[in-house]
Protein backbone atom coordinates (compact mmCIF):
# COMPACT_ATOMS: atom_id res chain seq x y z
CA UNK A 1 0.00 0.00 0.00
CA UNK A 2 1.33 3.38 -0.93
CA UNK A 3 2.40 5.58 1.91
CA UNK A 4 0.28 8.71 1.86
CA UNK A 5 0.47 11.26 4.62
CA UNK A 6 -3.00 12.42 5.44
CA UNK A 7 -3.43 15.28 7.79
CA UNK A 8 -6.62 15.19 9.81
CA UNK A 9 -8.05 18.59 9.21
CA UNK A 10 -11.49 20.11 9.22
CA UNK A 11 -13.19 23.46 9.58
CA UNK A 12 -11.84 25.08 12.75
CA UNK A 13 -14.02 26.11 15.65
CA UNK A 14 -15.30 29.58 14.84
CA UNK A 15 -15.65 32.11 17.63
CA UNK A 16 -18.64 33.64 15.89
CA UNK A 17 -20.53 30.40 16.44
CA UNK A 18 -19.59 29.16 19.88
CA UNK A 19 -22.85 27.37 20.61
CA UNK A 20 -24.31 23.99 19.79
CA UNK A 21 -26.34 25.55 17.02
CA UNK A 22 -24.08 25.59 13.96
CA UNK A 23 -26.71 26.29 11.34
CA UNK A 24 -25.44 29.77 10.59
CA UNK A 25 -21.87 28.56 10.67
CA UNK A 26 -22.65 26.41 7.65
CA UNK A 27 -24.63 29.12 5.88
CA UNK A 28 -22.05 31.82 6.55
CA UNK A 29 -19.20 29.69 5.28
CA UNK A 30 -21.16 28.94 2.13
CA UNK A 31 -21.81 32.62 1.53
CA UNK A 32 -18.22 33.53 2.33
CA UNK A 33 -17.02 31.10 -0.28
CA UNK A 34 -19.24 32.49 -3.00
CA UNK A 35 -18.45 36.07 -2.08
CA UNK A 36 -14.79 35.20 -2.21
CA UNK A 37 -15.28 33.66 -5.66
CA UNK A 38 -17.07 36.76 -6.82
CA UNK A 39 -14.32 39.01 -5.51
CA UNK A 40 -11.21 37.06 -6.48
CA UNK A 41 -12.33 34.87 -9.32
CA UNK A 42 -12.24 31.12 -9.68
CA UNK A 43 -8.56 30.86 -10.52
CA UNK A 44 -6.96 32.53 -7.55
CA UNK A 45 -7.29 29.50 -5.29
CA UNK A 46 -7.68 31.74 -2.27
CA UNK A 47 -11.23 30.56 -1.78
CA UNK A 48 -10.47 26.88 -1.57
CA UNK A 49 -10.31 26.92 2.20
CA UNK A 50 -13.80 28.40 2.47
CA UNK A 51 -15.05 25.64 0.22
CA UNK A 52 -13.47 23.07 2.51
CA UNK A 53 -15.07 24.69 5.52
CA UNK A 54 -18.60 24.72 4.20
CA UNK A 55 -18.29 21.22 2.78
CA UNK A 56 -17.16 19.99 6.17
CA UNK A 57 -20.04 21.54 8.02
CA UNK A 58 -23.01 21.64 5.66
CA UNK A 59 -25.02 18.53 4.84
CA UNK A 60 -24.70 17.56 1.19
CA UNK A 61 -28.42 18.02 0.60
CA UNK A 62 -28.32 21.60 1.76
CA UNK A 63 -25.41 22.50 -0.48
CA UNK A 64 -27.10 20.83 -3.40
CA UNK A 65 -30.28 22.81 -2.81
CA UNK A 66 -28.41 26.09 -2.45
CA UNK A 67 -26.47 25.42 -5.62
CA UNK A 68 -29.74 24.89 -7.46
CA UNK A 69 -31.17 28.06 -5.95
CA UNK A 70 -28.13 30.03 -7.04
CA UNK A 71 -28.48 28.64 -10.53
CA UNK A 72 -32.12 29.68 -10.71
CA UNK A 73 -31.53 32.97 -8.95
CA UNK A 74 -33.68 32.20 -5.92
CA UNK A 75 -30.91 31.91 -3.34
CA UNK A 76 -32.10 33.73 -0.21
CA UNK A 77 -28.74 34.83 1.15
CA UNK A 78 -26.67 37.94 0.37
CA UNK A 79 -24.15 36.94 -2.27
CA UNK B 1 -31.09 -16.81 42.31
CA UNK B 2 -32.72 -15.69 39.10
CA UNK B 3 -32.75 -12.15 40.36
CA UNK B 4 -29.09 -12.45 41.32
CA UNK B 5 -28.30 -13.71 37.87
CA UNK B 6 -30.14 -10.80 36.35
CA UNK B 7 -28.32 -8.38 38.51
CA UNK B 8 -24.79 -9.66 38.55
CA UNK B 9 -24.16 -12.58 36.28
CA UNK B 10 -25.12 -11.13 32.95
CA UNK B 11 -22.69 -11.09 30.09
CA UNK B 12 -21.57 -7.55 29.56
CA UNK B 13 -21.71 -6.60 25.90
CA UNK B 14 -19.24 -3.80 26.66
CA UNK B 15 -20.69 -0.56 25.43
CA UNK B 16 -24.30 -1.52 24.97
CA UNK B 17 -27.10 -1.74 27.49
CA UNK B 18 -27.28 -4.97 29.51
CA UNK B 19 -30.37 -6.68 30.91
CA UNK B 20 -31.36 -5.22 34.26
CA UNK B 21 -28.65 -2.68 34.14
CA UNK B 22 -28.82 -0.19 36.99
CA UNK B 23 -25.93 2.17 36.40
CA UNK B 24 -24.56 3.98 33.41
CA UNK B 25 -22.54 2.34 30.72
CA UNK B 26 -18.77 2.57 31.00
CA UNK B 27 -17.51 5.99 30.10
CA UNK B 28 -15.68 6.34 26.82
CA UNK B 29 -15.29 10.10 26.81
CA UNK B 30 -14.32 12.62 29.50
CA UNK B 31 -17.86 13.97 29.15
CA UNK B 32 -19.41 10.69 30.17
CA UNK B 33 -16.89 10.37 32.98
CA UNK B 34 -18.05 13.76 34.22
CA UNK B 35 -21.67 12.72 34.03
CA UNK B 36 -21.00 9.54 35.98
CA UNK B 37 -19.04 11.44 38.61
CA UNK B 38 -21.79 14.01 38.97
CA UNK B 39 -24.30 11.21 39.38
CA UNK B 40 -22.22 9.77 42.22
CA UNK B 41 -21.77 13.21 43.80
CA UNK B 42 -25.50 13.80 43.78
CA UNK B 43 -26.17 10.33 45.11
CA UNK B 44 -24.10 11.14 48.19
CA UNK B 45 -26.51 13.93 49.09
CA UNK B 46 -29.50 11.94 47.97
CA UNK B 47 -28.70 9.09 50.35
CA UNK B 48 -27.81 11.50 53.13
CA UNK B 49 -31.23 13.15 52.85
CA UNK B 50 -33.00 9.83 52.46
CA UNK B 51 -31.45 8.41 55.63
CA UNK B 52 -32.05 11.54 57.63
CA UNK B 53 -35.67 11.99 56.59
CA UNK B 54 -36.48 8.31 57.08
CA UNK B 55 -34.96 8.41 60.55
CA UNK B 56 -37.09 11.38 61.56
CA UNK B 57 -40.18 9.83 60.08
CA UNK B 58 -39.74 6.43 61.70
CA UNK B 59 -38.77 8.01 65.01
CA UNK B 60 -41.87 10.18 64.98
CA UNK B 61 -44.09 7.22 64.18
CA UNK B 62 -42.46 5.18 66.90
CA UNK B 63 -42.45 7.69 69.72
CA UNK B 64 -45.72 9.40 69.02
CA UNK B 65 -47.82 6.34 68.39
CA UNK B 66 -51.21 7.00 69.99
CA UNK B 67 -51.26 4.26 72.71
CA UNK B 68 -47.87 5.45 73.91
CA UNK B 69 -48.54 9.10 73.62
CA UNK B 70 -52.24 9.86 73.75
CA UNK B 71 -51.91 13.62 74.18
CA UNK B 72 -50.08 15.30 71.34
CA UNK B 73 -47.49 17.86 72.29
CA UNK B 74 -48.14 21.39 71.25
CA UNK B 75 -44.77 22.76 70.31
CA UNK B 76 -45.29 25.68 67.95
CA UNK B 77 -41.91 27.31 68.07
CA UNK B 78 -38.24 26.32 68.19
CA UNK B 79 -35.74 28.89 66.99
CA UNK B 80 -32.69 26.63 66.79
CA UNK B 81 -34.34 23.89 64.78
CA UNK B 82 -35.94 26.41 62.47
CA UNK B 83 -32.64 28.06 61.70
CA UNK B 84 -31.00 24.70 61.07
CA UNK B 85 -33.73 23.36 58.85
CA UNK B 86 -33.66 26.52 56.79
CA UNK B 87 -29.93 26.80 56.36
CA UNK B 88 -29.03 23.19 55.61
CA UNK B 89 -31.55 22.63 52.81
CA UNK B 90 -30.29 25.77 51.14
CA UNK B 91 -26.65 24.77 51.38
CA UNK B 92 -27.16 21.28 50.01
CA UNK B 93 -28.53 22.40 46.60
CA UNK B 94 -25.49 24.62 46.30
CA UNK B 95 -23.19 21.64 46.67
CA UNK B 96 -25.20 19.94 43.95
CA UNK B 97 -25.45 22.98 41.69
CA UNK B 98 -21.78 23.88 41.57
CA UNK B 99 -20.47 20.63 40.04
CA UNK B 100 -23.58 20.41 37.92
CA UNK B 101 -23.08 23.80 36.28
CA UNK B 102 -19.36 23.19 35.92
CA UNK B 103 -20.12 20.04 33.98
CA UNK B 104 -22.89 21.62 31.95
CA UNK B 105 -20.76 24.48 30.71
CA UNK B 106 -17.69 22.36 30.12
CA UNK B 107 -19.75 20.06 27.91
CA UNK B 108 -20.98 22.98 25.88
CA UNK B 109 -17.59 24.49 25.36
CA UNK B 110 -15.53 23.83 22.29
CA UNK B 111 -11.99 24.45 23.41
CA UNK B 112 -9.89 23.03 20.63
CA UNK B 113 -10.30 22.83 16.91
CA UNK B 114 -11.77 19.49 15.95
CA UNK B 115 -9.81 17.17 13.70
CA UNK B 116 -12.71 15.53 11.94
CA UNK B 117 -16.24 16.55 11.18
CA UNK B 118 -18.85 13.85 10.82
CA UNK B 119 -22.36 14.64 9.79
CA UNK B 120 -25.03 12.38 11.22
CA UNK B 121 -28.20 12.90 9.26
CA UNK B 122 -31.35 11.27 10.57
CA UNK B 123 -33.91 9.68 8.28
CA UNK B 124 -36.98 7.61 8.86
CA UNK B 125 -35.56 5.11 9.84
CA UNK B 126 -31.88 5.03 9.31
CA UNK B 127 -28.90 7.32 9.58
CA UNK B 128 -26.80 8.77 6.84
CA UNK B 129 -23.26 9.66 7.71
CA UNK B 130 -21.16 12.05 5.72
CA UNK B 131 -17.44 12.50 5.93
CA UNK B 132 -16.61 15.43 3.74
CA UNK B 133 -13.42 16.97 5.06
CA UNK B 134 -11.44 15.95 2.00
CA UNK B 135 -13.92 16.80 -0.71
CA UNK B 136 -12.76 18.74 -3.67
CA UNK B 137 -16.23 19.24 -5.07
CA UNK B 138 -19.74 19.42 -3.70
CA UNK B 139 -20.71 15.92 -4.80
CA UNK B 140 -17.82 13.84 -3.56
CA UNK B 141 -18.77 13.19 0.05
CA UNK B 142 -18.01 9.87 1.56
CA UNK B 143 -21.60 9.09 2.41
CA UNK B 144 -23.17 5.91 3.63
CA UNK B 145 -26.44 4.78 5.17
CA UNK B 146 -26.54 2.92 8.42
CA UNK B 147 -29.51 0.61 8.90
CA UNK B 148 -30.36 -1.56 11.87
CA UNK B 149 -29.93 -5.23 11.16
CA UNK B 150 -33.41 -6.79 11.30
CA UNK B 151 -34.02 -9.38 14.01
CA UNK B 152 -34.13 -12.26 11.55
CA UNK B 153 -30.76 -11.45 10.05
CA UNK B 154 -28.79 -11.22 13.26
CA UNK B 155 -25.71 -13.34 13.59
CA UNK B 156 -24.76 -15.04 16.81
CA UNK B 157 -23.45 -12.53 19.33
CA UNK B 158 -24.98 -9.48 17.75
CA UNK B 159 -27.26 -7.34 19.86
CA UNK B 160 -30.89 -7.21 18.85
CA UNK B 161 -31.98 -3.79 17.59
CA UNK B 162 -28.51 -2.40 18.19
CA UNK B 163 -26.40 -3.85 15.45
CA UNK B 164 -26.16 -1.89 12.21
CA UNK B 165 -24.95 -2.79 8.76
CA UNK B 166 -22.55 0.11 8.38
CA UNK B 167 -20.74 1.39 11.41
CA UNK B 168 -19.39 4.86 11.87
CA UNK B 169 -15.66 4.62 12.15
CA UNK B 170 -13.80 7.31 14.00
CA UNK B 171 -10.28 7.60 15.35
CA UNK B 172 -9.77 7.33 19.08
CA UNK B 173 -8.27 10.15 21.15
CA UNK B 174 -9.11 12.71 18.52
CA UNK B 175 -11.40 15.67 18.81
CA UNK B 176 -14.46 14.98 16.77
CA UNK B 177 -17.12 17.38 15.69
CA UNK B 178 -20.40 15.68 15.05
CA UNK B 179 -23.02 17.68 13.22
CA UNK B 180 -26.45 16.30 13.92
CA UNK B 181 -29.41 17.09 11.72
CA UNK B 182 -32.35 15.19 10.26
CA UNK B 183 -33.73 15.18 6.74
CA UNK B 184 -37.36 14.64 7.70
CA UNK B 185 -38.73 14.61 11.27
CA UNK B 186 -36.91 15.29 14.54
CA UNK B 187 -34.52 12.56 15.58
CA UNK B 188 -31.91 12.36 18.27
CA UNK B 189 -28.41 11.01 18.02
CA UNK B 190 -27.44 9.32 21.24
CA UNK B 191 -24.52 7.16 22.26
CA UNK B 192 -24.75 6.53 26.02
CA UNK B 193 -21.16 5.53 26.69
CA UNK B 194 -19.88 8.67 25.06
CA UNK B 195 -22.28 10.81 27.07
CA UNK B 196 -23.93 12.23 24.00
CA UNK B 197 -27.57 12.76 23.30
CA UNK B 198 -28.15 15.42 20.72
CA UNK B 199 -31.50 16.27 19.25
CA UNK B 200 -31.66 16.49 15.51
CA UNK B 201 -33.98 19.32 14.57
CA UNK B 202 -35.07 19.83 10.95
CA UNK B 203 -33.39 22.83 9.40
CA UNK B 204 -30.87 23.18 12.15
CA UNK B 205 -27.36 21.85 12.62
CA UNK B 206 -26.44 20.85 16.12
CA UNK B 207 -22.84 20.33 16.98
CA UNK B 208 -21.37 18.08 19.59
CA UNK B 209 -17.72 17.68 20.36
CA UNK B 210 -16.46 14.39 21.65
CA UNK B 211 -13.14 12.72 22.08
CA UNK B 212 -13.38 8.96 22.43
CA UNK B 213 -10.71 7.83 24.86
CA UNK B 214 -10.61 4.12 24.22
CA UNK B 215 -11.14 1.81 21.35
CA UNK B 216 -14.29 -0.17 21.13
CA UNK B 217 -17.68 -0.54 19.56
CA UNK B 218 -20.25 1.85 20.94
CA UNK B 219 -23.96 1.48 20.54
CA UNK B 220 -26.75 4.01 20.61
CA UNK B 221 -30.32 4.45 19.57
CA UNK B 222 -32.58 7.17 18.37
CA UNK B 223 -33.83 9.09 21.38
CA UNK B 224 -36.64 11.09 19.90
CA UNK B 225 -39.91 9.54 18.86
CA UNK B 226 -39.53 9.74 15.12
CA UNK B 227 -42.29 7.57 13.72
CA UNK B 228 -43.64 4.03 13.72
CA UNK B 229 -40.29 2.33 13.42
CA UNK B 230 -38.68 4.37 16.16
CA UNK B 231 -38.45 1.65 18.72
CA UNK B 232 -39.84 -1.74 17.96
CA UNK B 233 -40.56 -3.03 14.54
CA UNK B 234 -37.10 -3.68 13.26
CA UNK B 235 -35.31 -0.38 13.19
CA UNK B 236 -35.04 2.07 16.04
CA UNK B 237 -34.63 5.37 14.25
CA UNK B 238 -30.95 5.79 14.38
CA UNK B 239 -28.26 3.56 15.53
CA UNK B 240 -25.22 5.64 16.01
CA UNK B 241 -22.34 3.34 16.17
CA UNK B 242 -18.88 4.54 16.87
CA UNK B 243 -16.05 2.20 16.25
CA UNK B 244 -12.77 3.54 17.34
CA UNK B 245 -9.79 1.44 16.33
CA UNK B 246 -8.43 4.01 13.96
CA UNK B 247 -10.62 4.08 10.88
CA UNK B 248 -11.01 0.33 10.69
CA UNK B 249 -12.80 -1.50 7.98
CA UNK B 250 -16.41 -2.62 8.04
CA UNK B 251 -17.88 0.55 6.64
CA UNK B 252 -18.63 0.95 3.01
CA UNK B 253 -16.55 0.43 -0.07
CA UNK B 254 -15.74 4.11 -0.17
CA UNK B 255 -14.69 3.95 3.43
CA UNK B 256 -12.30 1.12 2.81
CA UNK B 257 -10.95 3.10 -0.11
CA UNK B 258 -10.22 5.92 2.30
CA UNK B 259 -8.79 3.63 4.94
CA UNK B 260 -6.42 2.24 2.32
CA UNK B 261 -5.33 5.73 1.52
CA UNK B 262 -4.87 6.39 5.19
CA UNK B 263 -2.62 3.36 5.49
CA UNK B 264 -4.32 1.95 8.53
Amino acid sequence: MAEIEVELKTAPADFRFPTTNQTRHCFTRYIEFHRCLAAKGEESGACAKFAKYYRSICPGDWVERWNEQRATGTFPGPL
Amino acid sequence: MIVLEWLFLTIAPCDAAEPWQLGSQDAATPMMQGITDLHHDIFFFLILILVFVSRILVRALWHFHYPKNPIPQRIVHGTTIEILRTIFPSIIPMFIAIPSFALLYSMDEVVVDPAITIKAIGHQWYRTYEYSDYNSSDEQSLTFDSYTIPEDDLEFGQSRLLEVDNRVVVPAKTHLRIIVTPADVPHSWAVPSSGVKCDAVPGRLNQISISVQREGVYYGQCSEICGTNHAFTRAPGNIGRLLSPLWLSRTTREASYYSERLEL
